[in-house]
């Protein structure tokens, strides 16, 4: 009779999920499914926000730019929170398929963010009379783009994949604590003209948030982003799993 | 440890190291401002925290890569690391070596130079003590950059690229703290928290560039 505790057992099997030949294959069997849904809830999602809602009192049709904006920008962050998840498992697993995953993350996240700019300068404009202004939130989010940058710009720099494994694996979790010290330091810095937050999950549209009309098609277009931020993630571990794949049997035929 | 130490030290105070050319890099900034902004006494003493404390950290920044960059090269870290000395040791005595040569003496030019910028001497002397607390911490993070980019060719440009988004709280509690000084106001949070990132910084970073080096010396 097996004694030990079931913890330990749920454990080995959550890490054996990221054994990579394990992981090609349920990531493989999942990513349809996901890739379907993203597609779905991106749809309908934006759909429903840009055409069957009305248009704001005061904001006019530009309000509609929250349904990108929003998601953009909350998996932005959720990109890097994952990231550095995903560089601290590899730092103390040596799991590679989450090291890659850090590494597959990092490109969809700065474009997340680049989206979550560029739409909030659209916006900007004939709201604030101004594209860019030196807010907290906006300064905040260029200090993450270039954390992004800096991160993807030492992977391509070092050619050992695993010496550049970690090394990214340790700026990203340094970057991570300096990205919490620049978000609260430029509060400091400047009060802003970014409305606080106004979306919250958990007690969406009482009182003073959004209303209903917009909440629901953003909820949708929310979960919509996450999913595509999961697929394009997926897809990308899986080229890196593919590619170290090939540089082995290269070397391998180079080795014959 | 201290021997590195010292060594670090005058290797940059003779000629041909970084000693000199942090200081003169600052000096022409501060130089140059003027002719760019145009000599108006007022809006000059308006900028001059902010350029003194950007000054100082481009200056800062332009000695970084020789932090590990000659010692990599010619083999020394390679010996150092067998030796029994733990590379969180050489990171620290590296820093610090690092900020007595530049930190150090930028912190003391600033009030200086700000005369040529029409900062006022009570000004003067707390963008000397706001430095003083705040360039530890670019030392700190810049000798953690030097030591993540070690072993890539002509790192020069990934090295300012990882190391600016970092050294954006100390420049904005710095400039902040000066800033408020010269409208007369309470600087004494800001202060605070810029030595807290410097503080913070020298307990972190040492580990974190520790296993840098290890990574890039195996």
């Amino acid at each position: 009779m097996n004694n030990r505790p079931i913890a330990p057992r749920f454990w080995d099997r959550f890490w054996r999920l990221a054994n990579p030949k394990v992981f090609m294959g349920w990531s493989g069997r999942l990513l349809p499914w996901i890739a379907t849904a993203a597609a779905l809830s991106l749809c309908s999602g934006l759909i429903w926000g840009y055409f069957l809602t009305p248009d704001d009192m005061r904001q006019g049709s530009t309000v509609k730019i929250i349904y990108l904006h929003v998601p953009a920008a909350l998996m932005a962050i959720n990109g890097y929170l994952l990231m550095s998840v995903g560089a601290l498992v590899w730092l103390i697993r040596r799991q590679h398929v989450s090291v890659l995953a850090a590494k597959a993350a990092a490109p969809v996240g700065m474009v997340m963010t680049l989206i979550a700019l560029a739409t909030g300068a659209i916006w900007g404009q004939p709201m604030w009379g101004t594209y860019w202004v030196w807010d907290p939130r906006l300064t905040s989010f260029l200090i993450l783009f270039l954390f992004y940058v800096g991160y993807i710009a030492l992977w391509a720099a070092i050619e050992d994949e695993d010496t550049a494994a970690d090394l990214t694996s340790v700026l990203a979790i340094v970057g991570a604590v300096f990205a919490m010290l620049s978000r609260y330091a430029v509060l400091f810095w400047n009060q802003g003209l970014h409305q606080g937050t106004t979306v919250t999950v958990a007690d969406g549209a009482k009182q003073e948030n959004i209303s209903n009309v917009f909440f629901q098609p953003l909820l949708l277009s929310m979960a919509g982003f996450g999913l595509l931020f999961l697929t394009l993630l997926l897809v990308g571990t899986r080229t890196e799993v593919r590619s170290r794949r090939l540089k082995v049997l290269q070397a391998r035929e180079r080795m014959e | 440890m201290i021997q590195l130490f010292l060594r670090d030290v005058g290797l940059s105070v003779r000629s041909g190291g970084g000693f000199g050319l942090a200081l003169i890099f600052f000096l022409i900034v501060v130089t140059l401002i003027p002719f760019a902004l145009g000599p108006d006494q007022a809006a000059l003493a308006v900028i001059a925290p902010g350029v003194l404390w950007l000054g100082a950290l481009l200056a800062c920044l332009l000695s970084l890569d020789r932090i590990f960059g000659l010692d990599y090269e010619d083999g020394t870290l390679d010996l150092l690391a067998t030796s029994p000395l733990p590379p969180e040791a050489v990171y620290i005595a590296k820093a610090a070596a690092h900020w007595l040569t530049t930190g150090l003496p930028l912190s003391l030019a600033a009030p200086v130079l700000g005369v040529l910028l029409n900062l006022n001497f009570e000004t003067g002397k707390i963008l000397c003590l706001s430095l003083l607390l705040g360039t530890p911490a670019l030392s700190l993070i810049g000798a953690f950059g030097a030591s993540l980019t070690l072993g890539v060719k002509r790192g020069g440009l990934l090295l300012s690229l990882l190391v600016l988004p970092l050294y954006v709280p100390s420049l904005i509690f710095g400039a902040q703290a000066v800033r408020l000084a010269g409208q007369g106001l309470a600087y004494d949070v800001a202060l605070v928290l810029l030595s807290a990132i410097s503080l913070g910084a020298a307990a972190i970073l040492p580990f974190a560039s520790g296993a840098a080096l290890r990574i890039n010396l195996r």
